[in-house]
């Protein structure tokens, strides 16, 4: 293997490197001194986010089993950057006594999960699909589980690893029957046909992905396993396992299940409609703040959907940049809920009351998050939404553009509510006045930043668009 | 040998594998057991890779290495299963899925 194929998986050579570092730091780690593992593992991790940036080869590696092209790179720069967020974030929560000799699990635990996305995301056979998508939950799993004196937290371990071994099963029996259908595994060479095997095996395939993105109706794990992870896990489910699976299944649908489009469009229309109503119904609900992002996630993975549906380049490149400002506006909604858990213990949507007077910035940060989610004008989460809207109004979907609309109205209901009670209502118990540590601070102004640029700033966008030309 | 035993019959056999694993899975009301179900899925799956590819391409042995990467993995995912529910029973003394509710809508 020459350097310039080492070039290629540098995204994962460099994961793989801050991994056995930090591994290696631990060891030698005066006791005292854990906490700085914490600086140290952001150091790396910007670096590496840094590095991902820069350009180099694209290509297949080991036999087409490894690809990437522009796309991919981007793709993966976007969850890089997520997880540096998630990074930042994570830091006051890690200073907790109960955690000092565990610190650097969590950050080895993450980063091989972000291994495996993007292992998963340059996937050009089923095989190395499948063992990146199981990199990817089986750390989350144990992440999950990660505070081990709360059961809530095994109880939310306990229903991630057996769903997703569930729905992994399901997805391999998929396999095994495209497998059949064609003896070939390949996706640059796979022979799809519109045969009976064929659909069955997208069906099952299709189940098994569905339950990673948290589709209706295999969304029943979402809440339980958002509500009782520690909170810088459930961002990371929320965003970088979400966003990933949804890039591979746009990836899959595009190339491999083209000759049945039809089908599969049908597929999506209804499923997009289910998750975008039930996951808004029940999101007017929610008393705890997590639950309640977790269903506002699930109403989004159905706004997501839409972009899918026509199959079209264009629909692909607004699912990108979707989830691209996805990942902001939700980071900077986790990071203020994580915030204000760390500083009072506080979780529902009635402690959130008369915070705007205790703590105006976080609230203006809550807020901004909020906004952009629901999709309101100035901000990126707006014109996320336009695009994807355009994007089914081009394929000619109009009653299923109606719904979204509908939808859209509905979700900003529920995302008011929170804002309203965090500027109008007033209590005679709220949030005291804290400051945040610094690394929260930082990961909450990148965020709103980029809430107020990514829509602003159109080269980002035509980026996306260029990109996607292929597909 | 196996040249007599046609194709579906063995079909039949791991299909019924999957969905008694399904309906242990839905059914069991014990964490094991129901890990257990998973278990018979993936197992159903292994031998459906394996057949497929005796049978229907015997030129190549793709199938066959799909089946030794997902018992290993099956493997680690029982491992950390296994590991959580050791963690649920110090906190809540049982393993019983019904005690796993402190979280409903």
């Amino acid at each position: 293997m020459s350097l310039n194929e080492l070039m290629i998986m540098r995204h994962e050579w460099a994961l793989v490197a801050v991994a056995l570092i930090l591994l290696i730091a631990e060891i030698g780690m005066n006791e005292n001194r854990k906490q700085n593992i914490k600086l140290f593992a952001c150091v790396l991790m910007t670096l590496v986010t840094v590095l991902g940036f820069l350009p180099a080869d694209t290509g297949t590696v080991f036999g087409n089993m490894y690809v990437t092209d522009p796309l991919r790179i981007l793709m993966k720069n976007i969850l890089n950057v997520g997880v540096l967020i998630i990074f930042l974030q994570s830091f006051s929560w890690l200073k907790q006594p109960n955690y000092q000799d565990r610190i650097t699990e969590f950050y080895l635990l993450m980063l091989s999960s972000l291994i495996g996305v993007s292992y998963m995301i340059s996937s050009g056979h089923f095989l190395m699909f499948y063992l990146g998508l199981e990199l990817t939950t089986i750390p989350i799993a144990a992440l999950a589980a990660y505070e081990q004196f709360k059961s809530k937290s095994a109880e939310a371990g306990i229903k991630l690893i057996l769903s997703s071994a569930f729905s992994s099963a399901i997805l391999l029996f998929g396999i095994s029957i495209l497998f059949a259908a064609s003896g070939n595994l390949y996706f640059n060479s796979y022979e799809s046909s519109d045969s009976i095997i064929n659909v069955l095996g997208f069906i099952f395939f299709f189940s098994g992905l569905a339950f990673k993105i948290s589709i209706v109706p295999f969304h029943l794990w979402t809440a339980d396993v958002y509500e009782g992870s520690p909170t810088s896990v459930t961002s990371y489910l929320s965003v970088i396992s979400k966003g990933s699976a949804v890039f591979i299944l746009v990836i899959v649908l595009t190339t491999l299940f083209r000759v049945i489009q039809p089908m599969w469009q049908e597929v999506l229309y209804a499923t997009s409609i289910l998750t975008m109503t039930i996951g808004n119904l029940f999101a007017i609900r929610q008393q705890n703040v997590k639950r309640f992002l977790a269903f506002s996630s699930i109403a989004q993975a159905g706004f997501i959907m839409l972009g899918i549906v026509g199959g079209t380049a264009l629909g692909m490149a607004t699912v990108i940049y979707f989830v691209l400002v996805y990942v902001f506006s939700n980071l900077a909604a986790f990071g203020v809920v994580q915030a204000v858990e760390q500083a009072s213990g506080k979780v529902t949507v009635d402690d959130y009351n008369g915070l705007y007077k205790t703590n105006p910035k976080l609230s203006l940060v809550m807020m901004l998050a909020l906004f952009s989610l629901a999709g309101i004008p100035p901000l990126a989460g707006f014109f996320g939404k336009f695009f994807l809207f355009t994007a089914v109004a081009e394929s000619g979907f109009y009653v299923l553009l109606g719904v979204a609309v509908l939808n859209t109205v509905i979700s900003l209901y529920y995302y008011l509510l929170v804002v309203k009670a965090m500027f109008i209502n007033s209590s005679d118990t709220p949030v005291t006045a804290f400051t945040s540590d610094m690394a929260m601070r930082i990961s909450l102004v990148v965020c709103s930043v980029g809430i107020l640029v990514i829509g602003f700033y159109s080269p980002v966008f035509a980026y996306i668009k260029e990109l996607c030309v292929g597909i | 040998m196996m040249e007599h035993v046609p194709i579906s019959h063995v079909l039949i056999v791991t299909s019924a594998m999957f969905f008694i694993g399904v309906y242990g899975f839905l059914t069991r009301r014990n964490l094991v057991t129901m890990l257990i179900g998973v278990e018979l899925m993936l197992n159903a799956v292994n031998i459906n890779f394996v057949i497929f590819d005796r049978y229907l391409y015997p030129d190549q042995i793709s199938g066959h290495f799909f089946a030794l990467f997902i018992i290993a993995i099956a493997a680690a995912e029982a491992a950390v299963a296994i590991a959580i529910f050791i963690n649920l029973y110090r906190n809540i003394r049982s393993i019983d899925v019904e005690e796993v509710d402190k979280m409903k809508y």
